[in-house]
C-alpha cells in the first residue's frame, strides 16, 4: 500500500580492502594457511618425482639429486617446511579444541592436550633424526 | 580523566549517500559510561536521527554488537574510559550489509539458522505426562557452554572466511548445531550431519579463532566446528572401513 | 478479501512464542504469523533470570502454590485463575524441557528448584540464573521447526484495525525500509511485554514501552490494575540492571549501612544464617523495597551518585555456589560495577521492574473485543494482583499464552473475513505516521526531554508510596506532557531504520500508559500490596477488593471502573510473612 521503496534506499554492502587480511595477525596466518596448500600439493609432487627416479635406476636418482640441490629447488623446498610446519602447528593447536577428553569426569584442560600432541611431535622427530644418522 | 570524550560515528543513510561518512560528537567521559551510553547521549542531545539498535542494556539480547576501534563488541558491556582519551571509532559490525548507519542486515544469518535444525529431534517422543527426560548435571555440562549464544553475530564480524564467502554457515549456527547433538536428549545429529558436511559448512572453516575471541559468551564457536569436524572425519572412516556398517 | 493470516501474534517473547508454537501444534493448517518490533530472541524475556515456578517436588503442592500466588497477591488476583495456573504451570515447564531448555538438575538427572521470594516451598525452576534467556532461546529455536509460523522481524505494530466490534489485523511499520502495511487477520494476540520504561529507574529493556497496553486501550479495551508497579528490591544504580532474587534464594543478605539486616525491623521475621522460606530476604517484593524507603527516611541507607543504597552481601556464600548457581550475577557486578561479589559487598536498591496490571482479559486470555486476545506481562488475567511473586511470571507467560493461542485459534476456525472498510482505516493511519509525523517539520518538543519529563513525573508521583497530592501532581504534568507531545521535534525524515519515528510513536504509547497508572492509582483509596498510599495506609476489603479498569472515555479521557475479584477458596485474610 505504501509505495515501493525507493531506489536509493539500497543497503551498503562495503568493499573488501585488497588488503583486509594484514588488519589482523589471525587474518596473516588465515590467508598464508589458504597459500600453503600450493605448497603442500608441491611436496607431493616432489615425493612422486623422488619416487619415480628411485625407479628409474642409480643414474636417474643421481641426476634428480643433482636438480634437487640446484638453489631454486632447495629455496622452494625450504619454503615448503616453513608452510608445512605452519600448518602442523594450526593441526596441533586445534587438536585440543576439537577433541574432548574426559578423565575421571574432569575434562583435561586443552594446554595438557595439545602439549601431550607437541611432547609426541617431538618425539617421532627425535626418532627420525636417531634413524637417519646413525644409519 | 578529561571529561570529554569524541565518538567518531558512522553514519549511512540510504536516501542521503551512497557511501557510509563519518561523524565526530563530543560526549561526557564517565566512569561508568558504556559507549552505548555515549549514542544514547548523542541521539537524546546532539542528534536525533543516529540509528543503531540496543535493548537490554545488560549484554543479553544481543542487539547491540557494533564495530568499536576495529573490533566487534556489545557496545553496551564495552567501557568508554577503556579508550580514553579517545577518540573512539564506532562503525556498522563487518561484513554485513549496512541499512542504516550502525545498523546491519543479518536476514541471511536468520535463514541459515533453521538449516540447522536447532531444536530438539526425537523420533519416539515420550509425551510429557510421564516427566521430565533425565539429565545429569555432567551430561548438561557437555553441551551448555553452546547453549550460552546469545546471536550477537560479533563473531561472523570477526570471521574473515565468513566475509569471503557469504555461504558460509558460519560460527555461531554451527555451534548450535553442536549445542543440540551433544545435548543427550537429542536424536538429530546424522540430520544435521548432512546438512553440515558440505565446503560451506564445517569445511568451510580453516581455524581461523577469531570467532572465538570475539565471542562475549565464551561460546568458543571454534572448538564446536573443530570438535564437528572430527566427528565427521571419524564418520566417514566408519563409513570407509564399514560401508554398510552402523553409522 | 481473504485475511493475510488467521491469527497474527504481537510478541515474540515467552507468550508469543508459546502462542504461536499452541497454534501450530493444534492445527498447522491454521495461518499464523508472530509480528516483533524486534528480533524474537532479542525480546525482553531474555533478561529474566531467576527462574520460573511450577509445584514439581514431592514435597509441594497445588493448594501450596496457589495459596502463596493468592496471599502474594494480597488477594487482587482471581482465584479461578490462579487455581488453572498453578495446574498448568509444571505442565508447561515439563514441555519447555521437552524442547531443550537446559534445566538445571539434580545429581540424579531430575529438575532441581530453588527458594523465591514470597513461596513457602522450593518449586522455582532455573538454568542457572539465565532463566528467561534459556526460555526464550528455546521457544524461539523451536518455533523454527513449525516453519507454518510466518514471521515478521523488526515491524512495528502501530494500530490495531477495529471495525464491526471486532479486530480485523494490524497496521505496521517495517523499521528496515519505512514501509507501512495493513497486516489482517481473524484474530489478533497481543504479546507485546511491559511498560517499565515509563518510570526513569528500571530494570526493562528499551523495548518495553507499553505499546500493546496502548494499543488495546486507544481501541477501547479497558486496561486492568494499572495501579499496580513492582519494584524489585535489588536493582544496580545507574544501570538498573537486576540483581535476581535467586541471590537471597541461595542465601544472600540485605544490609543497611551499619551491616545491619534491617529486614528484620518490619515484620518479616528473625534472622537466620540459612535463607528461610516466605521470611526475611525472601519476603515479597513489595515488602522489601518499602521497607527500603523506611530505611532511607532512617538515615541508614548508603548515599551513592546514583541516589541511597543498602548492600546486598553474597560473600559468605563461596565462589563455588556462586560460579554455579549464580554465575550472571558475578559477571554483571564484574563488568558493570567493576565489583566481585565473592570479596565485595554488591550496591542495591528498588527498581521498577514489573507490571501487575495490563490488557482486561478473562481466563483464556480473550478481551472484552471480539477477536482480540493478550497474555503474558501486557495481559492482566489476573494472578498477580496487587504483587506478584517472583518466577510467576514466566509460567504465566507460558500458560496463558498457549490458552490465548488455542482460544484464537478456535474463534478464527468461526470468524469471517476482513471486511472492506479496513483498507481506508489503513490509509487513515498511514497519514497519520507519515503526514502528520515523518514528514513534519514543524514539531518543537524535544522527544528525549519529554521522555525524561514523563519519567520524572512518575516517580515523584506513583513511586513507591504515592499520595493523593502526589498523584494530582503527576495527572497534571502528564495532562501538559501530552499536549505538548502534539508537536514532537522529528528532524528524521527519512524511511530507512528511522529510529527517531520510532521513539516518537514509543513515547505516545508511553504517556497514554502512564495516564493509566496515575489515573487508576488516584482512584484507589487503600494500601494494597504495591500500592501503597500513604493518605490511605490501611486495606480496604469493603471498597476495594475489586479490579480497578480503566477506559477511554468518547473524549479520549482515562475512565476508571472496578470489577470484583473471584474468590473460590481463600477468603482475603492477613498477609503474613515470617511468622
Ligand atoms: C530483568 C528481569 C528479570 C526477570 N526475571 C524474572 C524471573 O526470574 N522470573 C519470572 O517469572 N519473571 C521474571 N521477569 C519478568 C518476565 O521476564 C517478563 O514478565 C516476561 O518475560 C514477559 O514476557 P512477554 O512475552 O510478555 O513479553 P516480552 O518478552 O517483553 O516480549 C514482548 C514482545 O512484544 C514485541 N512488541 C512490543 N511492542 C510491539 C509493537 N508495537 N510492535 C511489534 N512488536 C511489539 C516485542 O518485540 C517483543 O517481542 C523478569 C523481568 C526482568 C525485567
Ligand atoms: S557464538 Fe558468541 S559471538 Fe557468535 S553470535 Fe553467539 S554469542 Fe555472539
Ligand atoms: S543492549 Fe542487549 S546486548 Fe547490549
Amino acid at each position: 500500500m505504501s509505495e515501493p521503496a525507493q531506489q536509493t534506499q539500497r543497503p551498503y554492502r562495503p568493499e573488501i580492502s585488497r588488503l583486509w587480511w594484514l588488519r589482523r595477525r589471525s587474518y596473516v596466518f588465515f590467508v598464508l594457511r589458504e597459500l600453503s596448500s600450493i605448497f603442500v600439493a608441491w611436496s607431493v609432487v616432489f615425493l612422486l618425482l623422488l619416487v619415480r627416479a628411485l625407479a628409474q635406476g642409480e643414474a636417474q636418482f643421481r641426476a634428480f639429486l643433482d636438480w634437487a640441490a640446484g638453489p631454486w629447488v632447495v629455496a622452494l623446498d625450504v619454503l615448503t617446511l616453513a608452510f608445512l610446519v605452519l600448518h602442523a602447528v594450526t593441526w596441533f593447536n586445534l587438536t585440543p579444541a576439537a577433541t574432548v577428553v574426559k578423565l575421571r569426569g574432569r575434562r583435561v584442560p586443552p594446554r595438557a592436550i595439545a602439549g601431550g600432541a607437541y611432547a609426541a611431535w617431538v618425539a617421532v622427530t627425535a626418532l627420525v633424526v636417531v634413524l637417519v644418522v646413525t644409519r | 580523566m578529561a571529561d570529554t570524550i569524541t565518538l567518531e560515528v558512522a553514519r549511512y543513510r540510504p536516501d542521503r549517500e551512497t557511501e557510509p561518512t563519518v561523524e565526530a560528537f563530543e560526549v561526557p567521559l564517565r566512569r561508568d559510561w558504556a559507549v552505548l551510553d555515549g549514542l544514547n547521549h548523542v541521539k537524546d542531545n546532539l542528534d536525533g536521527s543516529l540509528s543503531y539498535r540496543w535493548s537490554c542494556r545488560m549484554g543479553i539480547c544481543g542487539s547491540c554488537g557494533m564495530t568499536v576501534n576495529g573490533e566487534p563488541r556489545l557496545t553496551c558491556a564495552t567501557f568508554l574510559v577503556d579508550y580514553a582519551p579517545g577518540p573512539v571509532r564506532v562503525e556498522p559490525l563487518a561484513n554485513f550489509p549496512v541499512i542504516r548507519d550502525l545498523v546491519v542486515d543479518i536476514g541471511d544469518f536468520m535463514r541459515k539458522l533453521p538449516e540447522v535444525s536447532p531444536w530438539i529431534v526425537r523420533g519416539e517422543g515420550t509425551s510429557v505426562e510421564e516427566g521430565e527426560y533425565l539429565q545429569t548435571p555432567e551430561q548438561l555440562a557437555d553441551y551448555s557452554q553452546f547453549s550460552m549464544c546469545i546471536n550477537c553475530m560479533l563473531c561472523y564480524s570477526a570471521c574473515p572466511v565468513y566475509g569471503l564467502d557469504p555461504e558460509f554457515v558460519g560460527p555461531a549456527a554451527i555451534a548450535l548445531a553442536q549445542r543440540y547433538n551433544l545435548d543427550s536428549r537429542d536424536e538429530g545429529a546424522d540430520v544435521r550431519m548432512d546438512l553440515l558436511i558440505h565446503p560451506e559448512g564445517i569445511w568451510g572453516c580453516t581455524f581461523v579463532g577469531e570467532c572465538t575471541r570475539a565471542c562475549p559468551k565464551g561460546v568458543d564457536p571454534a572448538g564446536a566446528i573443530q570438535r564437528y569436524k572430527l566427528t565427521a572425519a571419524l564418520q566417514s572412516l566408519k563409513s570407509f572401513v564399514l560401508p554398510r556398517g552402523p553409522r | 478479501m481473504r485475511a493475510d493470516h488467521d491469527i497474527l501474534v504481537i510478541g515474540g517473547g515467552a507468550a508469543g512464542l508459546r502462542a504461536a508454537i499452541a497454534i501450530a501444534e493444534l492445527d498447522p493448517s491454521l495461518r499464523v504469523a508472530v509480528v516483533s518490533k524486534v528480533y524474537p530472541m532479542r525480546s525482553h524475556t531474555v533478561s529474566a533470570e531467576g527462574g520460573a515456578a511450577g509445584a514439581f517436588a514431592s514435597d509441594d503442592s497445588l493448594e501450596e502454590h496457589a495459596y502463596d500466588t493468592v496471599s502474594g497477591s494480597d488477594w487482587l488476583c482471581d482465584q479461578d485463575a490462579v487455581e488453572a495456573f498453578v495446574v498448568e504451570a509444571p505442565r508447561e515447564l515439563l514441555q519447555l524441557e521437552h524442547w531443550g531448555c537446559p534445566w538445571s538438575r539434580q545429581p540424579d538427572g531430575h529438575i532441581a528448584v530453588r527458594a523465591f521470594g514470597g513461596m513457602k516451598k522450593k518449586r522455582t525452576w532455573f538454568a542457572a540464573d539465565k532463566t528467561g534467556f534459556h526460555m526464550l532461546h528455546t521457544l524461539f529455536q523451536t518455533s523454527l521447526k513449525y516453519s507454518e509460523v510466518a514471521r515478521y522481524d523488526e515491524w512495528f505494530v502501530t494500530q490495531l484495525l477495529v471495525d464491526d466490534g471486532r479486530v480485523q489485523g494490524v497496521v505496521a511499520l517495517e523499521l528496515a525500509t519505512g514501509r507501512i502495511a495493513p497486516i489482517t487477520a481473524k484474530a489478533v494476540i497481543l504479546a507485546g511485554g511491559g511498560c517499565g520504561r515509563v518510570f526513569p529507574f528500571t530494570t526493562n529493556a528499551n523495548i518495553n514501552t507499553g505499546d500493546g497496553m496502548a494499543l488495546a486501550w486507544r481501541a477501547g479495551v479497558p486496561l486492568k490494575d494499572m495501579e499496580f508497579v513492582q519494584y524489585h528490591p535489588t536493582g544496580l544504580p545507574f544501570t538498573g540492571i537486576l540483581i535476581t532474587e535467586a541471590a537471597r534464594a541461595e542465601g544472600g543478605w540485605l544490609l543497611n549501612k551499619d551491616g545491619y539486616r534491617y529486614l528484620q525491623d518490619y515484620d518479616l521475621g528473625k534472622p537466620t544464617p540459612e535463607p528461610e522460606l516466605r521470611s526475611m530476604e525472601l519476603g515479597p517484593r513489595d515488602r522489601l523495597s518499602q521497607a527500603f524507603v523506611h530505611e532511607e527516611e532512617k538515615g541508614r541507607t548508603i548515599g551513592t551518585p546514583y541516589g541511597p543504597v543498602v548492600h546486598l552481601d553474597l560473600r559468605h556464600l563461596g565462589a563455588k555456589l556462586i560460579d554455579d548457581k549464580l554465575p550472571f550475577v558475578r559477571e554483571l557486578c564484574l563488568k558493570y560495577e567493576n565489583l566481585d561479589p565473592v570479596r565485595e559487598l554488591v550496591p542495591v536498591r528498588p527498581v521498577v521492574h514489573y507490571m501487575m496490571g495490563g490488557v482486561h482479559t478473562d481466563i483464556d486470555g480473550a478481551t472484552p473485543l471480539a477477536g482480540l486476545y493478550a497474555a503474558g506481562e501486557v495481559a492482566c488475567v489476573s494472578i498477580n494482583g496487587a504483587n506478584r511473586l517472583g518466577s510467576n511470571s514466566l509460567p504465566e507467560c507460558l500458560v496463558f499464552g498457549a490458552r490465548a493461542g488455542r482460544a484464537a485459534a478456535l474463534y478464527a476456525a468461526g470468524a469471517a473475513d476482513p471486511g472492506p472498510s479496513v483498507a481506508a482505516l489503513a490509509r487513515d493511519e498511514e497519514r497519520r505516521l507519515t503526514s502528520g509525523l515523518r514528514d513534519r517539520t514543524d514539531g518543537r518538543e524535544s522527544i528525549a526531554g519529554l521522555r525524561t519529563g514523563m519519567q520524572q513525573a512518575m516517580e515523584d508521583s506513583a513511586g513507591i508510596f504515592r499520595t493523593e497530592e502526589s498523584l494530582l501532581g503527576g495527572a497534571a504534568r502528564l495532562r501538559e506532557l501530552q499536549e505538548r507531545s502534539e508537536s514532537m521535534a522529528v528532524d528524521d525524515h527519512s524511511r530507512a531504520f528511522n529510529t527517531q519515528v520510532l521513539a516518537a510513536l514509543e513515547l505516545s504509547n508511553m504517556l497514554d500508559v502512564a495516564e493509566a497508572i496515575i489515573a487508576a492509582a488516584l482512584r484507589r483509596e487503600e494500601s494494597r500490596g504495591a500500592h501503597q498510599r500513604l493518605d490511605f495506609p490501611a486495606r480496604d476489603d469493603e471498597s476495594y477488593l475489586a479490579h480497578s479498569l480503566v477506559h477511554r472515555d468518547e473524549t479520549g479521557a482515562h475512565k476508571v471502573e472496578y470489577l470484583p475479584v473471584t474468590v473460590t477458596r481463600w477468603p482475603p485474610g492477613e498477609r503474613v510473612y515470617g511468622r
